[in-house]
């Protein structure tokens, strides 16, 4: 297995404190992988800075076969086959589902506005596939039916995969999700981690995952890197990281390692 | 949410109905108003306008309350007609007391005879009480009676109200379709007659009690029409449509035909402005700008006066012409307001908008563009060799114009650039996440926004055939953008309707013209409160259709 993603003492300073400090990581291509750290250890501007969001003050970033893409613009990014998903869910939401998707798949669609108006048969057939295709995506993350209400007036789970279903959209190589549990009860976190699962395995893109989700973490991630303070404390299997003393201080606070260790210990 | 209300808060709402009738009276409106008899010997507008207040109070509250038996509405409804009487009698009071039109020039003795009947103070005012009493019962009464009493009692008198405030108008195109003899049934003067107003009331009236009663048989036979006899039908209703467009100037007869292009001229800035506003989200407020090129490219190539290039460019080659221009200063003054965003874009557009009429004023062009002085002697518009001088003449320029955007824009809307323009309104960052090029997203609507208001600069400076830079002021610009929120942000149809009602309608009620602004602003007040969504509001198109599909999950 390849490396998909390879990032390389990729560092984010905001005047001057220091969110990112040279974070390295390589995502294996097809796996499924997270990022986990306590709140505001600087995983979603990690991300931000993958995707183009924010230029990293310093470092590389390597994606799919030696290209560099730290400091592309997001559309860049995307047009190179990285796609993602938010913390705070951010759909179009006055457009309907359908359209959501269909925006996504903006990279995809070639026809030119000139053939919109006059409606030529490129376009047509263009609009028609898209549509296909949306619907097709619609149903694949399970929201058949809903896709003519607007995005805003979809249940909290729907729009999380709404959210997925545009990001696919644009069939990427490697799909960021920023804490795609979030606000959910177990019982949909593990029917979400279910379907990320089936995802990877159907479509075949390799998943790099923010989560606090401890549960969903452990459950699917083949590698895991812990971040605390911008810096990277630990990197391993979930088995690895669970029995990490510096990752369980991270969460805990200090002390607690100590008193964690001995549980197990008896 | 049905609340109770003590009897001070019923008092407080009496007072605040007195006071927006107060304001209303102490402006001028209302008397002004009241120069428009509506029936004959029985009411003005001014009277409707006075009434109007405590009418909507009393209904408000009447049907937010909580009550048992039919006494309590009724009760509350005459409490605020009558508190809402007790500003007016004050003033009425005042106005015979002392001077008071040294401080409120407004207050006429017209205004005073309208609020007192022409009575002594003292009678007057116990019938202004009585009379505003009544109107809260009225008012009251409407949460009580049944649907099938209401519903016919709304029609019959927003129609007969209609067509009393239009009379005027109506007048002239009955004596000019209909025959002289036919004015002297329906009018008496210059308002409606009091038996018409009566027979037409009883049949508006009778007509919607069969039609509630009969009309929900008859839909239902349209709905199980064959599907394609549907299709002949609704087929039937567009060219029906398309015959009444066509021939619109016939039944307009010229002043309506005229009110009708400046409205045209308005839907076609709008239609451009609801693109940069109302798909892509970007607050343009100097938008008159192109409005303002368009013109001026057309007067200066077009102009037989001293000015101008004296090129001797007709105006349809001019027409391209102008929109290119303007369509190329979309680009231009699109450019450094790219990374813009709200508040900041509205500011920077709104100085391009005045820069653009500063630099037509001063005298650094004053050779082409003649200065504060404006572009003469632009000719009409030609039509193989005849030249178009009639507004029902005209009209088919600038429809032209108008159905060439609604096509545009329709067809842009429901394309793949349509769908970047609103996913830039609804998250700029993601949408550049979702891999469009901002800045040809952005440009692009600043460039067919500036078309069509070029094109409608073109056509407005031939059909008025001079140009003064003072005419494109902030206010066009302010204008287009009420018509597109009161009619619903990007929405289309809303445009048409927003036009309509903020540009035909002053026209028609000459009165409003001075109050203009100061109606505008209670619109968008009450608009907002009201209606936020605009009179039409865009509908988003029904994609995955399959209604089965919808049934299926709800199962689930």
């Amino acid at each position: 297995m390849g490396i998909i993603l390879s990032t390389k003492n990729v560092t984010k300073r905001f005047g001057g404190l220091i969110a990112v400090n040279s974070f390295e990581i390589d995502v294996k291509e097809n796996s499924i992988s997270s990022v986990i750290g306590p709140n505001g250890a600087g995983k979603t501007t990690f991300f931000n800075c993958i995707t183009g969001f924010y230029t990293p003050t310093e470092g590389e970033i390597i994606f799919d076969e030696n290209q560099h893409i730290q400091g592309l613009r997001p559309d860049q990014v995307t047009l190179k086959g990285i796609s993602r998903t938010y913390q705070n869910i951010r759909l179009f939401s006055k457009m309907t589902a359908i359209e959501n998707i269909l925006v996504g798949q903006h990279r995809h669609l070639k026809t030119h506005w000139v053939e919109a108006i006059f409606k030529t048969k490129r376009f047509v057939k263009e609009e028609e596939e898209a549509l296909e295709e949306a619907i097709r995506l619609l149903n694949f993350v399970g929201l058949n039916g809903l896709g003519d209400h607007l995005a805003h007036n979809l249940p909290y789970g729907a729009q999380r995969r709404l959210e997925i279903a545009r990001a696919l959209a644009s069939k990427p190589k490697l799909l960021l999700l920023d804490e795609p549990t979030a606000g959910m009860n177990p019982n949909e976190s593990i029917e979400l981690m279910h379907f990320i699962r089936q995802l990877r395995d159907e479509v075949g893109i390799t998943i790099l995952l923010i989560e606090h989700d401890m549960k969903v973490v452990m459950g699917i991630s083949e590698e895991i890197w812990v971040m605390d303070f911008g810096q990277k404390i630990a990197e391993g299997t979930p088995l690895e990281i669970q029995r990490n003393p510096k990752v369980i201080e991270a969460y805990l606070g200090s002390g607690a390692a100590s008193g964690l260790n001995l549980e197990q210990g008896e | 949410m049905k609340k109770t209300f003590t009897t001070k808060e019923i008092i407080n709402k009496g007072l605040l109905a007195g006071a927006v009738v107060l304001s209303l009276s102490v402006i001028g409106f209302i008397a002004l108003l009241a120069e428009r008899e509506l029936i004959k010997g029985w009411f003005s507008l001014g009277h409707i306008f006075l009434v109007a207040s405590p009418f909507a109070f009393a209904y408000v509250t009447t049907r937010d309350m909580e009550y048992e038996g039919n006494a309590k509405p009724l009760q509350t409804g005459f409490i605020i007609g009558a508190v809402a009487s007790i500003p007016l009698i004050v003033l009425s009071f005042l106005a015979v007391a002392i001077d008071i039109r040294q401080f409120l020039s407004n207050v006429s003795p017209a205004l005073i005879e309208l609020l007192t009947f022409g009575q002594t103070p003292v009678l007057g005012s116990i019938l202004l009480l009585l009379l505003f009493g009544i109107i809260g019962v009225f008012a009251a009464s409407f949460n009580i009676i049944p649907e099938n009493i209401r519903h016919p009692l709304v029609n019959a008198l927003v129609w007969t109200l209609g067509i009393a405030t239009f009379s005027e108008i109506l007048l002239s195109r009955v004596r000019s379709l209909l025959g002289r003899g036919l004015v002297k049934v329906i009018f008496s003067g210059k308002s409606l007659n009091p038996i018409f107003a009566i027979v037409f009331f009883a049949a508006v009236f009778g007509f919607t009690i069969w039609w509630d009663k009969r009309g929900d048989s008859f839909k239902e036979k349209l709905e199980n029409l064959a599907p394609a006899k549907r299709k002949q039908l609704s087929q039937g209703q567009s060219i029906l449509l398309m015959l009444v467009i066509l021939f619109l100037p016939l039944i307009l007869g010229s002043y309506l035909t005229e009110v009708a292009n400046n409205v045209g001229i308005y839907i076609l800035m709008g239609l451009g402005l609801n693109i940069v506003v109302g798909f892509a989200g970007l607050l343009d407020l100097g938008y008159v700008a192109f409005f303002a090129i368009g013109a001026y490219v057309m007067g200066v190539l077009t102009s037989e006066g001293a000015l101008g290039l004296d090129a001797g460019f007709s105006f349809w080659t001019a027409l391209p012409i102008s929109v290119i221009v303007a369509t190329l200063f979309g680009i231009v003054l699109g450019i450094p307001v790219l990374g813009m965003r709200g508040d900041y874009l509205a500011i920077v557009t709104l100085g391009f908008g005045e820069i653009i009429r500063v630099v037509a004023v001063s005298d650094l062009f004053k050779d082409t563009l003649g200065g504060a002085q404006g572009i003469l002697q632009i000719p009409k518009p030609e039509f193989f060799g005849i030249e178009l001088v009639q507004p029902g003449e005209l009209y088919y320029v600038v429809l032209a114009g108008v159905l060439l955007a609604v096509f545009i824009a329709t067809r842009l809307r429901d394309s793949r650039l349509g769908r970047q323009w609103m996913a830039l309104r609804e998250d700029e960052d993601v949408a550049e996440a979702m891999g469009m090029n901002l800045v040809s997203t952005k440009l692009m609507a600043f460039a067919t926004g500036a078309a069509f208001s070029g094109l409608s600069g073109a056509i407005f400076a031939s059909k008025l055939t001079s140009i003064f830079p003072h005419s494109f002021n902030l206010l066009i610009s302010i204008n287009v953008l009420s018509l597109i929120i009161v009619g619903g942000v990007g929405s289309i149809p809303g445009v048409f309707v927003g036009a309509l009602v903020l540009v035909g309608l002053p026209e028609l009620l000459r009165e409003f013209a001075e109050y203009r602004l100061l109606i505008y602003g209670v619109l968008l007040i009450v608009m907002m409160l009201v209606k936020p969504e605009g009179l039409l509001p865009d509908q988003r198109k029904k994609r995955e259709l399959k209604s089965e599909a919808e049934l299926d999950w709800a199962e689930k």
